[in-house]
């Protein structure tokens, strides 16, 4: 059985703007899925209508084999929905915020006050239980908001951009809870723009752009597609220009950073073998740009292309 | 539906209902027993005195149901608007919304709170009344039932208004240009008798009559109109606005894209 199911899911605004034009897509149990795009590509309509927030205009959408339009409440009873836009009532405290929470979902009073105490524990907010929400950090919001949507321990847990606006220290401790909750078992599914955070934590990538998934793929096969990579090497000694290596692309940077592109048909060990000979000794090197991102990019540029064309 | 889901679910809405009122008891319970207070001295003491009996009892005994009753509508329906409203504004009415709570539990839920306001500012206008003037129950099942179920409607009103509510301006409209009026012209100052006969007839229109007159009946025994239409009329409004409400929700009016 599927985690999530989506078959030929469209949806049309009352203004007449088409967010979802047939998308499909499957999450298998247990998986750490990905869904990316830009801005508007119709990420949070399809949350929304998988969390039973947005109607949808047509097709069909089945939670661990329960059919939102059938059996909308056993649906609901498998999600838990981390939203982008932060939805806690600022005036109650953390504590009843989680325990009414639970309560919605039909977990008595007592279990709920245990197991907002594991919850807000693992999440750092415990001793901050009594706290009314408003006093709490962005940070600390966003993870309370990710304490309420485990209290009922769904298997299915949705993440709309869960770390936007949360500093570094943070975003990282965020990716080890939610490792360690998806080791445990619960399907993921992430939305985000830092492309980084869906390489470190994602196993699959679904890519949605103007209403349409045009990348669907185990994260593996999605980087293996990438064409190209560029890299910044660090000089022992300075350079005055660019030096000529034979099947790769470079350009200084400054007099001792060399940036080098290294295309899918070549190597590294191409690449230190020709700096070698030159004599060129590097002291390390790092990616420029997240690979991801530039997968995205590119698809997200040639479907544009590809739109332009069929328009002209 | 799943019963033991949904209990639990009502008895969380209504404890976070009580819970929301007694926070802000400053903003809830404390501003209408000052009006009521002052409508009891200005109203019922001094002018009362000058105008005498009516229906048989003093001014003062003879407007106190009706003030009493006054204070749980308008109560009612204040509460229900302001936290279903307040929590779509602030988004958390998500929370309800993505659970497998039903749509009628989160009626029933709000309903619930906005009796519990009402009856614990009518019961705290019933304590100022009394240190006025003497007022006895005539007929007890009357008055609880009554003051239940016109509070039940109010707090429906509520959802209704909230559920349409796209900004806080349109949560005051209601009250102002609608229930206000409807209260001052419902017979909680004075008995529709006194009105012309064309007025009398269009007084019978208006549903709060109903209520002020069967809850005056409950307390005084005395009523202007027939306390069984009273009962007929608002058991109509009671379950027509539940399903009002339940469509509203069901088909996500106001509250999903």
């Amino acid at each position: 059985m599927l985690a999530l199911s989506i078959k030929q899911l469209t949806k049309t605004y009352r203004n007449g703007f088409q967010a979802l034009k047939g998308i499909d897509f499957d999450v298998e149990p247990g998986d750490f899925y990905a869904l990316l795009g830009p801005n508007g590509a119709g990420k949070t309509t399809a949350i929304g209508i998988i969390c039973s927030l947005i109607n949808k205009t047509s097709g069909q959408v089945e939670i661990f084999g329960h059919n939102i339009d059938t059996e909308v409440e056993a649906a609901k009873a498998c999600i838990g929905l981390v939203p982008q836009e932060l939805n806690i009532n600022i005036f109650d405290t953390v504590q009843n915020i989680v325990v009414n929470q639970a309560g919605y979902y039909g977990i008595p009073r007592k279990l709920a006050l245990e197991r907002a105490e594991h919850h807000l524990g693992e999440l750092r907010l415990w001793d901050r239980r009594f706290d009314q929400a408003r006093n709490l950090s962005g940070g600390m919001k966003r993870r309370l908001m990710i304490a309420r949507a485990l209290i009922h321990e769904p298997k299915l847990l949705m993440l709309d951009e869960p770390t936007a606006g949360v500093d570094i220290e943070i975003r990282r401790s965020m990716w080890d809870f939610l490792r360690r909750i998806n080791d445990a078992g619960t399907t993921i599914i992430l939305t985000t723009h830092y492309l980084e955070e869906a390489e470190s934590l994602c196993r699959h990538v679904a890519i949605i752009d103007e209403g349409e998934i045009i990348e669907d793929a185990p994260m593996s096969t999605v980087i293996r597609k990438l064409q190209r990579e560029v890299f910044v090497l660090s000089l022992r000694e300075p350079l005055s220009e660019a030096p000529d290596l034979d099947g790769f692309e470079t350009a200084m940077v400054e007099d001792r950073e060399l940036e080098v592109t290294v295309d899918a048909d070549n190597d590294l060990n191409t690449l230190f073998a020709r700096l070698n000979d030159r004599g060129i000794e590097v002291v390390s090197l790092r990616n420029k740009a997240n690979r991801l991102e530039e997968l995205f990019m590119d698809l997200v540029e040639s479907k544009q292309g590809v739109d332009q064309a069929a328009v002209r | 539906m799943d019963l033991a889901v949904n209990w639990v679910g009502l008895k969380t809405l209504v404890r976070k209902e009580i819970i929301r009122v007694t926070r802000i008891w400053i903003q809830t319970i404390v501003p209408p027993a000052i009006t009521m207070t002052l409508y009891f001295i200005i109203f019922g003491n001094l002018i009362g005195r000058r105008i005498g009996e009516m229906g048989g009892f003093d001014y003062m005994q003879y407007i106190a149901p009706g003030l009493i009753m006054m204070s749980v509508i308008t109560n009612s329906y204040g509460n229900v608007v302001s936290s279903f409203f307040g929590a779509k504004y602030g988004k958390h009415l998500e929370e309800m919304l993505v659970s497998p709570m039903s749509n009628a539990t989160i009626i029933v839920g709000h309903v619930a709170g906005g009796v519990i306001r009402g009856l614990m500012v009518g019961s705290l206008v019933t304590l100022i009344a009394l240190g006025f003037t003497n007022l006895s129950v005539k007929h007890p099942l009357t008055t609880l039932s009554m003051v239940l179920l016109a509070s039940t409607v109010f707090a429906l009103l509520g959802f209704v208004n909230a559920v349409f509510a796209k900004k806080f301006d349109d949560i005051s409209i209601i009250p102002t240009f609608v229930l206000t009026p409807l209260t001052y012209l419902g017979g909680v100052f004075y008995s529709i008798s006194l009105l012309p006969e064309f007025w009398q007839k269009v007084s019978l229109g208006n549903p709060i009559l109903y209520m002020v007159n069967a809850f005056r009946y409950g307390i005084l025994g005395v009523s202007d109109i027939s306390i069984v239409y009273a009962y007929l009329i608002v058991g109509i409004f009671v379950l027509g606005l539940f399903t009002l409400n339940l469509i509203l929700l069901n088909r996500g009016v106001g509250i999903r894209e």
